[in-house]
């Protein structure tokens, strides 16, 4: 073997080692995230962080329970408000949008898909927050449910249009009308999907934290009905995180580990009722 | 031909479908009772549901439109006070003081650039290395369940990644920069003091939350550069390094940087993981290690405490102007991927 193939072997040995250590190393960041997540949060949680509410500065004990119920307000807001309009989006999308507004629709989804999620906490301070006079669940739900629409929008577009044509054709032969045809055979043969999409968009807001500074900010005590500002994990987290007290921070490693586990969680979920790691 | 070929098993094991997702058995129309669908369809009531059921899907997809139009409006119109006050001064005077209300957007998007760069320079090499073993190297049986799990990366929360930066990042760039700014301090770029928190901390925690983002996006560009184009080198004797980088990448190249520019706009984006470990000062500083401040930083601090109509309106202009450069950054990402490899 000559000088010259035997140079371009051990380029090839050199490139592709370093190329599999930026996986290893990839794959490491991502272990060791989980594992001290788990390691912390597993040492701070505690029966009393599901039940209990905060405990004032300098006792120890008290949970997040109030959090973790306005997380859950926040989420069910988020669907109520996002997900019709993502939904029937996609819809409209998938059947009718061929022309010019079927781009100008897509072209605005991509616009608030990349559109920073602290610049949606502002418009939705000054449409809901200010005319309100205060901060409140409501607020904060819509300003996550703006943020559920793109990824809604273009999943359910993405899966009715993989439902065959032959489907609908067959339901079109019998005489059902277009709408028919959407609502009873192309929406229920695309539904695993669409429903998977659907998880994956609450899922991605349900660890947003920058809406939710100045829309549902925050709240000691239990917030009843929708009219309130409300605790949340996320805000709980960054609160508690950038304290000086002890207390706190294990508390929002508690916070964190439940956090990764609720989000980690859905997105298999959803992954699996794709029936294979898709990015949707 | 192809229909011969069709009906023989594909050679080398199954075909991978483009998609695996298979639709939901549907029961056959025979078998729900019909009558009324075929009766009804020829009444008014059917016809009249087609214009309904298109109008209203219309309604909601255009109120996608409706609402990114009020997203600009809104930041526009509330950000009149200073826009009038500050002319286009505000994006190139440093003073950012609330107690004075004078306030210029430098210092905040030079750290939003710096570390968004500083990010993207750690980020690409490690994302491109793993993107290229993933698609290149490793067998789709092994690849594909770790990619699946740097996925997952994307997934977490950045409030989480921030709290890991706070807690295990700040200490440990603390304790490694003090002895590179002790020795190579007469560097204006690696000039001490060190606190840990600072404008390369925040480009550490960019890279994290962005590489997961790249290789997810690049592995995919690369799995679609066709196998002919590898044959073809291999055949004429190339190693299968020099496939992939005089075949491979220059086949991928702008579905590749599409994936950057995509993980660009995250960045620039990105507040709390980059608010909890910036350190939050509005200076402009040459080192590396200095604190720095980023727009959306500046934003998830201030904008529940400015007390003032000018202040607010200020804060709101930082939103516009940061809305403004991720929508071009966007825009530009659109361009360079092909469309048929997955959004993200």
């Amino acid at each position: 073997m000559t000088a010259h193939a035997r140079r371009r072997r051990r380029v090839d040995r050199v490139m592709f080692t370093l190329a599999s250590l930026a996986t290893a190393l990839t794959l490491g960041v991502l272990l060791f995230l989980l594992g001290y997540l788990a390691w912390q949060g597993a040492s701070s949680v505690s029966l009393t962080f599901f039940t209990r509410l905060p405990a004032p500065v300098g006792e120890s004990g008290g949970g997040m329970a109030n959090a973790l119920v306005g997380s859950f307000k926040l989420i069910a807001l988020a669907a109520l408000a996002g997900v019709p309009v993502g939904f029937l989006g996609g819809v409209y999308l998938a059947e009718y949008g061929g022309g010019s507004v079927g781009w100008l629709v897509r072209y605005a989804a991509d616009v608030l898909n990349g559109v920073p999620s602290i610049v949606v906490g502002i418009t939705v301070y000054a449409l809901v927050v200010v005319p309100m006079g205060h901060f409140s669940t409501l607020a904060g739900g819509i300003a996550l449910g703006l943020m559920t629409i793109p990824v809604t929008l273009r999943t359910t577009e993405e899966f009715l249009r993989l439902v065959p044509t032959s489907l609908r054709d067959g339901a079109l032969a019998l005489g059902a009308p277009r709408w028919v045809t959407i609502v009873r055979v192309a929406i229920p043969a695309g539904l695993r999907g669409i429903a998977a999409g659907i998880l994956l968009s609450l899922a991605r807001v349900a660890g947003e934290t920058a809406p939710l500074l100045f829309t549902s900010f925050s709240n000691r005590y239990w917030s009843p009905g929708v009219g309130q500002p409300t605790a949340s994990l996320p805000v709980m987290i960054f609160t508690y995180a950038i304290s000086p007290y002890d207390e706190w921070h294990r508390q929002a490693w508690a916070a964190a580990l439940v956090l990764l586990a609720v989000v980690l969680g859905s997105n298999l979920l959803a992954r699996a009722a794709l029936g294979r790691g898709r990015p949707a | 031909m192809e229909q011969a070929g069709a009906a023989l098993p594909p050679p080398g094991g199954r075909i991978r479908p483009a998609l695996a997702f298979r639709p939901a058995p549907v029961p056959p129309l025979a078998a729900r009772p019909l009558e009324p669908l075929l009766v009804r369809s020829g009444g008014r009531r059917w016809r009249i549901g087609d214009p309904v059921f298109r109008g209203l899907a219309a309604g909601f997809g255009l109120s996608v439109v409706g609402i990114t139009l009020v997203i600009a409006l809104v930041l526009f119109r509330k950000s009149a006070a200073a826009r009038a006050t500050f002319g286009w001064a505000f994006l190139w005077t440093s003073v950012w003081d609330p107690v004075f209300l004078r306030f210029g957007a430098l210092p905040l998007v030079y750290g939003t650039l710096a570390t968004s760069a500083i990010g993207l320079a750690l980020a690409v090499p490690f994302g491109l290395g793993a993107a290229i073993c993933l698609a290149e190297l490793l067998p789709q049986r092994v690849a594909d369940p770790l990619t699946f799990l740097i996925e997952l990366l994307v997934a977490v929360p950045s409030v989480v990644y921030g709290l890991v930066g706070i807690f295990v990042l700040v200490p440990a760039m603390r304790a490694l920069t003090t002895p590179i700014a002790a020795t190579f301090g007469w560097i204006p770029l690696l000039a001490g003091p060190t606190y840990g928190v600072g404008m390369l901390t925040a480009g550490v925690i960019l890279a994290v939350m962005i590489v997961p983002f790249i290789v997810a996006v690049s592995r995919e560009v690369l799995l679609a550069v066709p196998q002919s184009q590898r044959d073809a080198a291999l055949a004429l004797g190339a190693t299968r390094w020099e496939t992939v980088r005089q075949v491979v990448l220059p086949y991928a190249r702008s579905g590749i940087a599409g994936s950057v520019v995509l993980a660009l706009a995250r960045a620039l984006g990105e507040t709390m993981a980059v608010t909890m470990v910036i350190g939050n000062r509005p200076e402009i500083a040459a080192s590396l290690f200095a604190p720095a401040y980023t727009m959306a930083a500046v934003l998830a601090n201030e904008f529940t405490e400015a007390t003032s109509n000018l202040y607010l309106s200020a804060l709101i202009e930082v939103g516009l102007v940061l809305f403004g450069i991720t929508l071009v950054v966007n825009a530009l990402a659109r361009l360079l991927i092909p469309p048929e490899v997955g959004r993200a």
